[in-house]
């Protein structure tokens, strides 16, 4: 049988043929150089987290055409960008990945100029202490935590005890499943911080939430409203939103921010470095917080919104619901989390660990 | 094809992409793995940076992976592990050995319903198995039906014994097919001769059967001890507040802890143990004298 063998042998043409394809191949390459910005946007959001129609409401009025990726939460989201921006324009990071990711260079400066809209914006919001001036992000969304339950099951969850500290509901509670907001809501039931970095009052918070395992059921990763709804447990540590969406469709379940405080969330609209299409995407959040936009978002998606020339529009059934806009007096005892920094966050994510393992 | 000694570049020409593949999307990975876990976060401008790394600082991380929360979720993970394999072997063997004697027209089906559940990715069944055995599900709902005139009520997602089942029920296939490959090529007339010269049922299975299917039930066993050790889909999903495993612990070190460097140094620990049952299998199947189940 004859052998027949591949002959890698390179002579000047054949050098010349292949590195014509390779060339033409690297010609593609600069498109983001080019002066006008392509019609498109790439937004990246959480799920069910803009307005039915706000995405096409957008294409008509500008002719640019969204793709919106979802994330489940915002560690998805910062390990995704961590790795090098794949493409994405706009993002919905919380408030302390706001600090963290500047911090890491991984979001572009606003341009406030190409952002009249800002005036619609509650100037409570304009200058935040984990955003100086707004420099990288504008308010979406706020919200808080708290516990979502069932009134015929549970007479009186105003205080974080009935999860932490109280045999009654053993067995039927769940909580979220981050170090966070455990540690954070443990602390302040403690009566300490929120984002305390005192190594004595993180081990109490911690054997508390290691004696508290006992009763908890399930660390629910954001999903403590379903099994609320489907009865799997009475009460759960949730977002109110996700409580809100639920109590729409059951009237036995209700939601609190419990008296000793709890955490306030503000999820903001920033620009991820790398970003393909900046002008485009300053016309998207330009578009966001026009305020029938704004109306239209709060309205599908039933948070508070920051956008006060729309919520001044809303109607009263929104403006007045509890789980949407907690009392004052309650909201002056919760805080955002701090971005802490990497130190801080590996004593924590430590406890975690031993929690688990316990 | 002729020999490649002889014959270089036919060996290179049809093996390269191969090499290609293994060393652009294995090594090279597994390598920056394995400098990223002698390495530590940069500290730049007196703060520990965010995503940029000092790289072959030492071996801080294997030293954490002391740490005795650390080791108490290995063991933890060891234990359900080994209790996941025993149950695959116990459950899985008479079900090989039920295939191998069945009428032979049979046997494809049989084998065919095995494999079946491959068919459907691994996190809808662990979903489906959920619904299954969540309070309101069909064996869940039942149990609390029969429980309830007793003032009882029973919660079975959530628990260890969950986890466990769950582990059985995705890895039993991976113990029935070395199974029932070594049991089909068994010489069924030394079990003929064993009990012709008088052993019991008993005897023979225990001196007969078993020795001579050893080799499958190692192979069985690897094959399922091994992704056990690295399972974290199945804990997090049906296990309750005690349900970390080690792949949790490295899960999130990728993921929210956004430390990469420990999370390496946790995986090639992993590896190593891997690698170790590993030899055990060699080592076993090397002073054996049974069926080859390779």
């Amino acid at each position: 049988m004859k052998t027949i063998l591949p002959t890698p042998t390179m002579n000047r043409r054949k050098l010349l043929r292949g590195s014509g394809a390779l060339f033409a191949g690297l010609t593609l390459l600069p498109y983001k150089a080019m002066s006008e910005e392509e019609k498109k946007l790439s937004f990246y959001n959480y799920d069910t987290y803009i307005g039915e129609n706000t995405l096409a409401d957008f294409t008509a009025a500008t002719g640019i055409e969204v793709k919106m990726d979802l994330f489940a939460d915002g560690d998805e989201l910062f390990t995704k960008l961590k790795a090098g921006n794949p493409g994405y324009d706009v993002i919905v990071p919380t408030n302390d990945k706001v600090e963290r990711m500047a911090k890491a260079n991984m979001l572009i400066p606003l341009d406030h100029g190409k952002i009249p809209n800002i005036a619609n914006i509650d100037p409570a919001f304009l200058n935040p202490s984990f955003d100086p001036g707004r420099k990288f992000s504008l308010p979406y969304m706020w919200g808080t935590v708290g516990i979502g339950y069932r009134k015929s099951k549970v007479a009186d969850a105003s205080s974080w005890k009935v999860m932490l500290d109280d045999p009654a509901h053993a067995g039927r509670i769940a909580s979220l499943g981050d170090q966070e907001h455990n540690i954070g809501v443990a602390l302040k039931y403690l009566g300490y911080g929120y984002n305390s970095t005192n190594m004595d009052e993180l081990n109490k918070a911690k054997e508390l939430l290691i004696a508290a395992k006992k009763g908890i059921k399930k660390y629910a990763d954001d999903n403590g409203q379903d099994l609320l709804a489907q009865g799997e447990v009475d009460l759960t540590m949730e977002y109110n939103g996700d409580i809100a969406q639920v109590m729409a469709e059951d009237d036995d379940i209700t939601y609190v921010v419990p008296k000793e405080g709890s955490n306030v969330w503000e999820d903001t609209i920033a620009i991820a470095a790398g970003a393909p299409h900046p002008e485009n995407a300053h016309a998207f959040i330009n578009f966001i917080f026009d305020k029938d936009n704004g109306k239209h978002i709060a309205e599908t998606i039933q948070y508070a919104t920051p956008n006060k020339a729309a919520r001044e529009i809303m109607d009263e059934a929104y403006q007045k619901n509890p789980a949407i806009f907690p009392p004052s007096d309650i909201l002056a005892k919760c805080e955002y989390a701090a971005y802490l920094g990497e130190e801080a966050l590996k004593v924590r994510d430590e406890i975690w660990t031993a929690i688990q393992a316990a | 094809m002729e020999d490649w000694k002889r014959n270089g570049r036919a060996f290179w020409t049809l093996g390269s992409p191969a090499t290609f593949w293994l060393v652009v999307f294995f090594l090279a990975p597994l390598a920056y793995l394995l400098v990223l876990s002698f390495s530590s976060k940069a500290v730049i401008d007196g703060q520990v940076s965010v995503n940029d790394y000092a790289y072959l600082t030492g071996i801080d991380n294997y030293v954490r992976t002391l740490n005795p929360d650390i080791i108490s979720i290995f063991l933890r993970t060891l234990w359900w592990s080994a209790l996941a394999t025993i149950a695959c072997l116990l459950v899985g063997y008479p079900i090989a050995f039920a295939i191998c004697f069945m009428p032979e027209r049979w046997r494809p089906l049989a084998l065919l319903l095995i494999v079946l559940p491959f068919w459907i990715n691994l996190l809808i069944r662990t979903y489906a198995l959920k619904t299954v055995l969540g309070a309101r599900g069909l064996v869940g709902g039942s149990l609390n039906a029969i429980l309830e005139p007793f003032g009882m009520q029973a919660d079975i997602i959530g628990t260890t014994p969950a986890v466990i089942f769950g582990l059985v029920y995705v890895f039993l296939p991976f113990m029935i097919l070395p199974l029932y490959s070594t049991i089909e090529r068994l010489d069924k007339s030394y079990l003929e001769a064993s009990l012709d010269l008088g052993a019991s049922q008993f005897q023979t299975f225990y001196k007969v059967t078993l020795p001579l299917t050893m080799p499958g039930i190692v192979t069985g066993l690897i094959l399922v001890f091994i992704p056990c050790l690295g399972m974290f889909l199945i804990s997090d999903e049906l296990g309750g507040t005690t349900s970390w495993m080690i792949g949790n612990v490295i899960q999130s070190q990728f993921g929210s802890s956004n430390d990469w460097p420990f999370g390496s140094a946790l995986s090639f620990v992993l590896m190593l143990l891997t690698i170790i049952v590993l030899f055990i299998q060699w080592y076993v199947q090397n002073h054996s004298k049974g069926v080859g189940a390779q």
